[in-house]
């Protein structure tokens, strides 16, 4: 090792040092880039892809856009799903499947995304809420169409 | 305007008038060491605090808020848990030594505060080898850790103490020639002198090159004799899982702690002596008013800024650097810290002789 060598290294050594403490000095008065939230004081900042929960919405005249075909359950890897159907008669006398109840059990779902993939008529989705934590366990099992909601029209 | 001069003056006076010599220095006695009981405690509280907030700010977080305002009482309350927790001694440990190791490190920090210089005339000991002593006790701090580490009878923290020993005993030489180089400067080793040497201007400004050097080596040296990142081999959290005093718990470890904040403190008003001129005010050669304006500021305000300061430049290394590896540290120590402060000793000799220096 030359002296020169050795000198470069002292002086390559204390300009990464200083390039390294510049960064923290900056972040040190530069309040503004704080990352923290302050979760329970206000509303987090979440991704928009953050998977909370499987939804499915219904449209001010409660109907919903699934048809039963449990496609859904199907893709389930981990049983999540329990579709049930009944048949309604139309207004022209024919018996059509649809669906009774979708039954969803969160404490079970692994939010993998795989269901809505799955659907074909885009009638579940992912929601963003999280605070899902209750005092009985059978409170996660979620029924997710509404008390006399029917199938939208059009969708088949 | 009130000093602390005055105040301690007056103090001692009374004192003398109502016990009589004896008496009074008996009572000076005890006053003192419940100053500096008390000293210690509120350094380790604001200094944890200080450590928190920076840490938090360096690393883009918000730090502790929760407790009190602005999270100003965070530290008592962590103070209080572990007075409140239980000392435990390991069924295999060196019980004598293991409780002993906690309480010489405090004492040895303790002692260190001896020649540190609060204010114009307001020091506890003014012996007249004051830098000296500093790096002579200071250097029995690495026994301490060596005791707790081989009293514990566990493998983690007997590793911790020899790295810290390796360590101590390496750095203790650069800052050794660090403080030699101002030592050189100013012609003396009493605090009290050096400090006078820099009536008319801090080393930092009058010394040149070698004092900029000597202050960089010092800063990382006594960075490295107080165990603090990126010097913390002895520690080493997530290798050695707090080495040195795994097995401590409650106040024990709380000693260790807060012994650990008052070496910082203490190097940090030792290297403000030394290079920033203790608690001399700025002043700039003929400005008059500038420097009326200068002296009117309290000297003890001065001699706690620049304490603090150096105190964040060691928070700033800590919360910036990665660890270093045992051998990159005893290679920064022997192959570049070492050479360079002789070098720098040299020239600092040659300038103090040729009266080079303002």
């Amino acid at each position: 090792m030359t002296l020169r060598n050795y000198l470069r290294n002292i002086f390559q050594g204390l300009r990464s040092l200083w390039t390294g403490m510049r960064r923290t000095g900056y972040y040190f008065v530069h309040h503004k880039e704080i990352i923290t939230q302050q979760y329970p004081d206000e509303p987090p900042r979440l991704a928009e892809r953050f998977r909370g929960e499987v939804v499915m919405p219904h449209n001010e005249s409660n109907e919903h856009r699934c048809t039963g075909c449990t496609a859904c359950e199907l893709a389930c890897p981990n049983g999540t799903i329990k579709i049930i159907t009944k048949y309604e008669v139309t207004p022209e006398g024919k018996k059509k499947k649809a669906l009774d109840q979708f039954i969803y059990h969160l404490e079970l779902c692994t939010l993998c995304n795989l269901c809505i993939v799955a659907c074909p008529t885009d009638a579940i989705k992912m929601s963003q809420a999280f605070e899902h934590s209750v005092l009985d366990r059978r409170e996660l099992i979620k029924i997710l169409n509404k008390p006399g909601s029917r199938l939208m029209d059009g969708v088949e | 305007m009130w000093s602390i001069e005055q105040i301690i003056g007056a103090l001692n006076q009374w004192l003398q008038h109502t016990l009589g010599n004896v008496g009074a220095a008996i009572a000076a006695y005890i006053l003192l060491g419940i100053f500096v009981i008390l000293f210690f405690s509120v350094l380790g509280l604001v200094l944890v605090y200080m450590e928190r907030k920076v840490s938090a700010w360096m690393q883009v977080r918000l730090g502790p808020n929760r407790v009190g305002p602005k999270g100003l009482l965070q530290t008592l309350a962590d103070t209080l848990k572990l007075m409140s927790k239980e000392g435990l001694t390991p069924a295999g440990a060196d019980r004598f030594l293991f409780n002993l190791a906690p309480v010489l490190m405090i004492v040895v920090s303790m002692l260190l505060l001896a020649p540190v210089a609060f204010a114009r005339n307001v020091q506890i000991w003014d012996l007249n080898i004051g830098v000296l002593y500093v790096s002579a006790i200071s250097s029995v701090s690495v026994l301490a850790v060596l005791i707790a580490g081989w009293s514990s009878n566990n493998k983690y923290s007997l590793l911790g103490a020899m790295r810290s020993g390796a360590q101590i005993v390496s750095y203790e030489l650069s800052a050794g020639f660090a403080i030699l180089t101002v030592a050189v400067l100013s012609g003396s080793l009493q605090v009290s002198q050096i400090i006078e040497s820099q009536q008319t201007g801090w080393w930092i400004f009058r010394g040149h090159l070698p004092v900029w050097v000597a202050t960089v080596v010092y800063l990382i040296a006594v960075t490295a004799e107080t165990n603090r990142a990126p010097f913390d081999l002895a520690e080493a959290e997530s290798e050695l899982t707090a080495g040195f005093h795994t097995e401590y718990s409650g106040m024990k470890f709380a000693l260790f702690f807060l012994a650990e904040y008052a070496n910082v403190f203490i190097a940090s008003a030792i290297g403000a002596t030394l290079f920033l001129g203790g608690w001399m005010p700025l002043h700039i050669g003929n400005w008059e008013a500038f420097n009326r304006v200068m002296d009117w500021i309290p000297s003890s305000i001065w001699f706690l800024a620049k304490t603090f300061f150096l105190i964040f430049v060691i928070m700033w290394f800590r919360w910036t650097f990665p660890r270093l590896r045992i051998d990159q540290l005893l290679e920064l120590e022997w192959k570049y810290l070492l050479p360079i402060g002789l070098v720098n000793l040299i020239l600092a000799t040659a300038i103090a002789v040729l009266g080079w220096h303002f």
